[in-house]
């Protein structure tokens, strides 16, 4: 009898979860084919290449909502690691197009006769496809390390992040003789598989794999956030010192997952680059990282679909704002900084989820649904409590 | 080389007054309510650009008054930012107590506001403004007064905000394509803005043959210290910095007691914008001023506070003054000068020398900032007590 009573809502709560999964497999299959098939056919080149474009940068919204919309760690410091992963393409993209013995032709302008140690291994291919996800994995592990060792938390964390970009730009920027400084590397004359990346063909490749990666990388980000680590996430995120208590060691799962989310902004850093057909230190620049927050507060925190939604749509809005009133852009992006974080705090998915969520659910014949994001207690940072600010 | 430390000392120190004058602000905001307010450094920028008013209005009234403008200067750079940064915490920040991620976001988006509009601020946009700002409150007024307003806010909000900002927009249209050019050219634009000090403030102490101590730099050391004093003086000596202290230390508490929490916060938020309008007063001292004045100051000004510890004034005097020294002395070349240019010493020197830039002494500064908080993660002077929470 009482097995019954309990099994039988689990069986119940399986099936619906079977159901839930299968229905998200075919959309994303059913998105992934419109976006190979049908958008090409649509687009001109120039707005396929956009579109490219803007799938790239939500894969880092991807990154970013995996440390703060699951884990409640705000970076501002994306920039690192979507310029390295940008970087290390564009080093290989640069050896790949010289013969033999052949220097990159910037160097002669610096007088650099010799390559410098590190560019060596960017000759091969295979080690650029792990550099891609690796360096920026262990620089982003390495500053993580250091900072959470420490339990530096919250608006700390946040302030040195930005610092850190501030530092990297300022490296990329000034070492003129190492990677041509602020010129940057271009890669759209460069040759990849025989043909020049800016051709209509390499575009239409790297169009195809930037949906795929997209679509990889959303797989993992929701297989890391479904199991018992994302529970695990999630319980750091809303009250680390209980998590702390229990026995659990927060600091190795910040690492960690701040290194998956580095490392996903890698492989956008790499994809956007190919596209834009130039990477400089200006993907560095403080502005565009915080950027990259608010794509991801616009479309829904702790929901994986809000973040590629809200990379997409505020880039076409920034795009066909700045194309014809570039004065308003700025105004229109402040107010969205404004609107997102007081009146719309869960995005446009919380949003449509609110309004429209019991309905979209019941005619898919699902479990009705909670929130991830949706409750209405205040971060755990709340209180901040700091005695004596004079000097005794 | 006695010379040499002493220049580098001074120039160090000089680049700490700075670095401190803009700190101060934040870290007495950061300090009571755990906001980092990313709007700082434009805040600043309005009391830059305050100056650059009043020197021109001094510069247009002849005689005397081009010499002794930066005395009208800095108090009103001081009272416009600290209006501007009350009106930042009544109408935004407010709502986000509690938040401190969201409030940092939500200040970011204030800072793009805000150096969008002095960029393009003119007068139809004024006007619009105006309009707007008199349309939506008249009217909110009018309809919470005559209606049954809880009934219709729901709806009645958006369509009313959206209706005032359409009028103000038309209006703003209209008057800017029938204006005279003169009339509807933006007031400062894109382009950096110069205030020329007055010539009191030019040339320098010389002391020996190679060391000048420029009178500017010295200006603002001492009104840095001024500032110091004078902070000091109303958190320790008057009854507001009192209660500012008492909230500091223990928010419930005192609103238990009767402290009023929210004009403390209020009071609080203007102070450090007010200050954020003198460092902006200060800087013009040293350069041209431009729209994104603010960000060069910023990332500098959080590691001041970052590594001074929070609630303490004299934490961020110490890390701003080391801070500023060591950019300078790794910056400007000035150790490996010291070094003796022995072979042992080689590798020393060529080590220094790769980061004696500016740009490259920030790389080097950063990475001493991250090694120091391996040793003190809560900064130099920790707040003590039991509080979990850094």
């Amino acid at each position: 009898m009482t097995t019954e009573v309990t099994t039988q809502p689990r069986r119940a709560a399986q099936a619906s979860q079977k159901r839930k999964f299968m229905i998200e497999a075919i959309a994303v299959i059913a998105i992934a084919l419109i976006l190979i098939v049908l958008m090409p056919m649509l687009l001109t080149g120039f707005r396929l290449n956009l579109l490219g474009r803007f799938l790239a940068l939500a894969i880092v919204a991807l990154g970013i909502d995996l440390i703060w919309g699951f884990t409640g760690l705000l970076s501002l410091g994306h920039g690192i690691f979507f310029a390295l992963g940008g970087y290390a393409f564009a080093m290989y993209l640069e050896l790949n197009t010289l013969g033999e013995g052949q220097l990159p032709e910037f160097f002669g302008l610096y007088g650099v006769t010799e390559m410098p140690l590190f560019w060596q291994p960017f000759n091969s291919f295979p080690f650029t496809l792990l550099a891609i996800f690796l360096i920026p994995a262990i620089v982003a592990g390495l500053l993580g390390y250091l900072v959470f060792r420490n339990r530096i938390r919250g608006v700390y964390f946040s302030i040195l992040t930005q610092a850190a970009l501030v530092v990297f730009f300022n490296f990329f920027n000034g070492q003129q003789k190492l990677i041509n400084g602020t010129n940057g590397l271009k890669t759209s004359t460069s040759m990849f598989m025989g043909q020049q990346v800016g051709s209509d063909g390499m575009r239409m490749f790297f169009y195809i794999s930037t949906v795929i990666a997209l679509i990889a990388m959303y797989a993992l980000c929701r297989w890391l956030t479904s199991g018992r680590f994302g529970r695990m996430l999630v319980a750091i995120r809303d009250d680390e010192n209980r998590v702390r208590f229990s026995g659990y060691d927060p600091t190795a799962y910040k690492v960690l997952v701040f290194a998956v989310s580095g490392a996903i902004a890698g492989v956008a850093g790499a994809l956007y680059t190919v596209q834009s057909g130039i990477i400089s230190p200006q993907v560095m620049d403080i502005a565009f990282s915080i950027e990259m927050v608010i794509w991801v507060a616009v479309g829904g925190r702790a929901t994986l679909v809000g973040a590629i939604l809200g990379a997409v749509l505020v880039n076409m809005a920034r795009s066909l704002l700045s194309e014809r009133f570039p004065d308003v852009w700025l105004f229109f992006q402040g107010a969205l900084f404004l609107i997102v974080v007081t009146a719309l705090p869960d995005g446009i998915i919380g949003w449509g989820r609110r309004q429209f969520g019991s309905a979209v659910s019941s005619t898919l014949g699902l479990a009705p649904t909670n929130l991830p994001y949706l409750d209405d207690s205040p971060e755990p940072e709340a209180v901040v409590e700091t005695p004596e600010f004079a000097d005794k | 080389m006695l010379e040499g430390l002493i220049g580098g000392l001074f120039n160090g120190i000089s680049i700490g007054a700075v670095l401190l004058i803009v700190a101060l602000g934040l870290a007495i905001v950061f300090g009571l309510m755990g906001v980092i307010n990313l709007a700082h450094g434009e805040l600043m920028m309005f009391g830059a650009y305050t100056t650059f008013v009043v020197q021109n209005v001094a510069k247009s009234m002849g005689g005397i008054a081009p010499e002794i403008y930066v005395f009208a200067a800095l108090p009103l750079a001081f009272v416009v930012s600290a209006l501007l940064g009350l009106l930042l915490e009544r109408t935004v920040i407010r709502y986000l107590y509690g938040r401190p991620l969201e409030t940092l976001l939500a200040t970011w988006g204030v800072s793009l506001i805000l150096i969008q509009l002095i960029r393009s601020i003119s007068w139809p946009m004024v006007i619009g403004l105006v309009i707007f700002a008199t349309l939506f409150l008249i009217g909110r007024w009018a309809l919470t007064r005559y209606t049954d307003w809880d009934r219709i806010s729901q709806w009645a909000n958006p369509i009313f905000l959206g209706l005032s900002v359409a009028i103000a927009a038309v209006v703003s249209f209209l008057v800017q394509s029938s204006g005279s050019s003169q009339f509807v050219r933006p007031w400062f634009g894109a382009q950096n803005v110069d205030v020329t000090p007055p010539s009191w403030l030019r040339g320098g102490v010389a002391i020996g043959s190679a060391l000048q101590f420029p009178y500017a730099r010295l200006f603002i050391i001492v009104l840095t210290i001024l500032c110091l004093v004078a902070v000091y003086w109303f958190l320790n000596g008057t009854a507001w910095g009192l209660r500012i202290r008492s909230v500091t230390q223990n928010r419930g508490m005192s609103a238990c007691l009767g402290i009023p929490t929210e004009r403390v916060d209020a009071l609080t938020f203007a102070l450090g914008s007010g200050l954020a309008g003198i460092a902006g007063f200060a800087v013009t001292l040293l350069g041209s001023v431009g729209p994104n004045l603010g960000g060069n100051y910023i990332v500098d000004a959080f590691m001041v506070v970052v590594v001074g510890g929070v609630g303490k004034l004299v934490g961020s005097i110490v890390a701003a003054l080391v801070i500023g020294i060591v950019t300078y002395l790794v910056g400007s070349g000035t150790i490996a000068l010291i070094l003796p240019p022995t072979a042992f010493f080689q590798p020393a020197i060529d080590f220094f020398n790769f980061f004696a830039t500016t740009s490259m002494a920030k790389v080097m500064v950063f990475a001493l900032i991250i090694a120091f908080l391996q040793v003190r993660p809560a900064g130099l002077f920790p707040p003590k007590g039991r509080s979990v929470e850094l």
